[in-house]
């Protein structure tokens, strides 16, 4: 690819998925029928650029875009280091498998209205890289709130509880963005400047005065509750269970994501590195929160009969591993959540699709009756099920082991115990409740009297093909976890130890 | 305008002179307590609506109030700034210019992306609760509830 290309990633990017969005929108009038190619072509597009993009950024050092030839601190700036440029690559990427998926499942959930979910989607996925590369923070609330919206009005479709599920992520998300954005007000008052790079300059001579520390208090409050930590997780289940499969699928791997990865960019970049542990007990707070999602989201999990619900409640925990590797405020920590946003994306990723396999097929996710007969019928769907649940238990070859031995020799390297403990007894129920499913899956026999049933057809090629590559990926990434932290993630740590 | 204020201002009236300074975060403080006791206390949909959307003006009106500077003028140079400056390069024009006589217009600029956010989240939510209406038949949280 042009190099000069490559060095105008950070803002093509973005910019790909929003003329994406407006081509498909209008473009729906004459030819529905070609959204889906659109979205597809433009989700891989930026998906090559990202990848080119974080090669060129390993190699050759951080891009800094200047939007309109302004300078900053004037100016907006967007960055494309080592970090932003792998979490690109990751949502591109997210988006492109489930917008694949989308082909065949979205037509029986939502038949005639594909074009407005496409251009939706799109919107969303410009938003996702719009937090992750953007350097200003007025101008990361703005893509928060593209997020934001355009999630809402996904999910408000789908079961007649949707509407209200959505209505009420409604009022807690812009709440949530209202709060970050009165803690900014307090923050620019202070400092006079927006930029990151600028206030991590700026922070450490006013770090101790009183609307530095409301206004990162109320920023960082706003994007907790934005992405579902606990006890601000209240939206994620019903918003999450009650939409339709292809909208969870897309939203659950990688929104709440962008909102945990603004949070580590502020606590790990911005502030002043004793801020989290010796001026602020956040570090300490982060850690209890986390163990609690930890423990309460495995619990509830385990309660559930619908595989959607299961899922929505499972990913309450799985923010909290990413919420205890910002709490425990070290390098390890720093991997251990970065590595974690990036397993836990291709896991759910894996894992909804599957949900969507299932209920495009046999019409339903409902766990009880599901039984050896789904495993003869859609042996692929269900050994690709297999793989993301051995990653979600955290066993050796898989992706989901490696970000659990970061966090967990964190927590042994501060002498949390208790942290440490949480860890392995969340290990134990995730445990608990996806051996259940194998249990069912390869040893229950099917019912008597039914078993004569014709019961043949996995799901087709177009939603098998992106739940198996989801499946190959966390191998891939459970091996090449050594590379992606000594290539990527190593370098940018030079500023936190 | 000021004098008359101060002649009402004894020593002792410490309370009317924190008002006196402080009106504009005062109003907006009881704006926000109002929003978020809509948005929490309400049973009614619309007006947990009513609520988010008084939440968010209050906080746009904190940002363009700390853009207020007393005796200054909107950012736009003056014939006397300009010809002070006329021909000259840059850093010469910048230092011609004294700041504290301008109000800081990146406040506004902000807001008026922040007031499009605020208006397009009043038009999702409506959409949702047209939907939610056509679906319940009410838009009472409690009576939904009972439906469910």
């Amino acid at each position: 690819m042009r190099p000069d290309l490559v060095e105008h990633s950070p803002v093509l990017i973005p910019l790909l998925f929003l003329g994406g969005a407006m081509i498909v929108i209008l473009l729906s009038m004459l030819r529905p029928r070609l959204s889906h190619p659109i979205a597809m072509g433009v989700s891989g597009l930026a998906t090559i650029l990202a990848a080119f993009g974080l090669e060129r950024v390993v190699s050759g050092g951080t891009i800094h875009y200047h939007l309109g030839g302004w300078t900053p601190p004037i100016g907006i700036e967007l960055v494309l280091d080592p970090l932003s440029a792998l979490l690109v690559l990751m949502m591109c990427g997210v988006g492109f498998l489930v917008l694949m998926h989308a082909r065949r499942s979205l037509p029986s959930e939502l038949p005639g209205r594909e074009p407005p979910f496409y251009a939706l989607s799109l919107l969303l996925l410009a938003g996702l890289c719009g937090i992750v590369l953007t350097g200003d923070l007025f101008n990361l609330y703005v893509f928060i709130e593209i997020v934001s919206l355009s999630s809402y009005a996904l999910l408000g479709v789908g079961s007649k509880r949707a509407p209200l599920s959505a209505f009420r992520y409604l009022v807690m998300g812009t709440t949530a963005g209202s709060l970050y954005l009165l803690g900014l007000a307090l923050v620019y008052m202070q400092t006079g400047t927006l930029n990151m790079v600028d206030l991590g300059e700026i922070l450490p001579s006013v770090i101790t005065t009183a609307p530095v520390g409301v206004g990162l208090t109320f920023m960082l409050t706003g994007l907790a509750l934005k992405s579902a930590i606990f006890p601000l997780h209240g939206w994620l289940p019903d918003a999450y269970t009650d939409a339709i499969s292809t909208a969870t699928a897309l939203i659950a791997p990688i929104a709440t994501k962008a909102a945990l990865y603004a949070i580590i960019r502020i606590l790990f970049f911005v502030v002043p590195p004793n801020y989290t542990t010796e001026l602020t007990p956040i570090a300490d707070l982060m850690c209890v929160s986390a163990g609690c999602a930890i423990v309460y989201g495995s619990v509830m999990a385990m309660g559930q009969k619908e595989l959607k619900r299961m899922l929505a409640y499972s990913s309450v925990a799985q923010v909290g591993y990413i919420a205890m590797g910002i709490g425990l405020a070290s390098p390890l920590g720093y991997l251990g959540a970065v590595l974690h946003i990036l397993n836990h994306a291709c896991m759910k990723g894996c894992l909804f699709c599957v949900s969507g396999n299932l209920r495009y097929t046999i019409g339903h996710s409902y766990l009880p009756k599901i039984d050896a007969s789904v495993r003869r019928r859609m042996p692929w769907s269900m050994a690709a099920f297999s793989i993301a649940a051995v990653s979600m238990i955290g066993l050796p070859p898989t992706a989901g082991f490696f970000s659990k031995w970061y966090l967990a020799k964190g927590a042994l390297e501060q002498g949390r115990w208790i942290l440490l403990s949480t860890l392995l007894l969340s290990t134990l129920m995730n445990a608990v409740y996806f051996v259940r499913m194998f249990e069912q899956i390869y040893l229950r026999p099917t019912p008597e009297g039914e078993s004569g049933r014709a019961a043949t057809g996995e799901a087709p090629r177009s939603m098998l093909v992106p739940t198996l590559v989801f499946a190959a990926l966390l191998l891939i990434l459970g091996l090449a976890n050594a590379v992606i932290v000594a290539k990527v993630l190593e370098p940018m740590l030079g500023g936190l130890s | 305008m000021t004098i008359s204020w101060a002649r009402a201002v004894t020593g002792t009236d410490a309370m009317f002179e924190f008002f006196r300074l402080h009106f504009a975060h005062v109003c907006i403080v009881v704006l926000i307590a109002i929003g978020f006791f809509g948005m929490v206390a309400k049973r009614n949909f619309v007006k947990k609506l009513i609520g988010m959307s008084i939440l968010q003006s209050a906080i746009i009106l904190f940002w363009l109030v700390s853009a207020v500077k007393r005796g200054a003028t909107i950012p736009i140079m003056t014939e006397e700034d300009l010809n002070a400056a006329a021909g000259s390069v840059d850093s010469a024009l910048a230092a011609s210019v004294d700041p504290a006589n301008y109000m800081n217009p990146l406040p506004h600029t902000l807001m008026l992306t922040a007031i499009v956010v605020a208006v397009v989240t009043s038009g999702v939510a409506i959409a949702l609760l047209v939907r939610i209406y056509r679906k319940f038949g009410t838009l009472e949280e409690d009576s939904i509830l009972e439906q469910l």
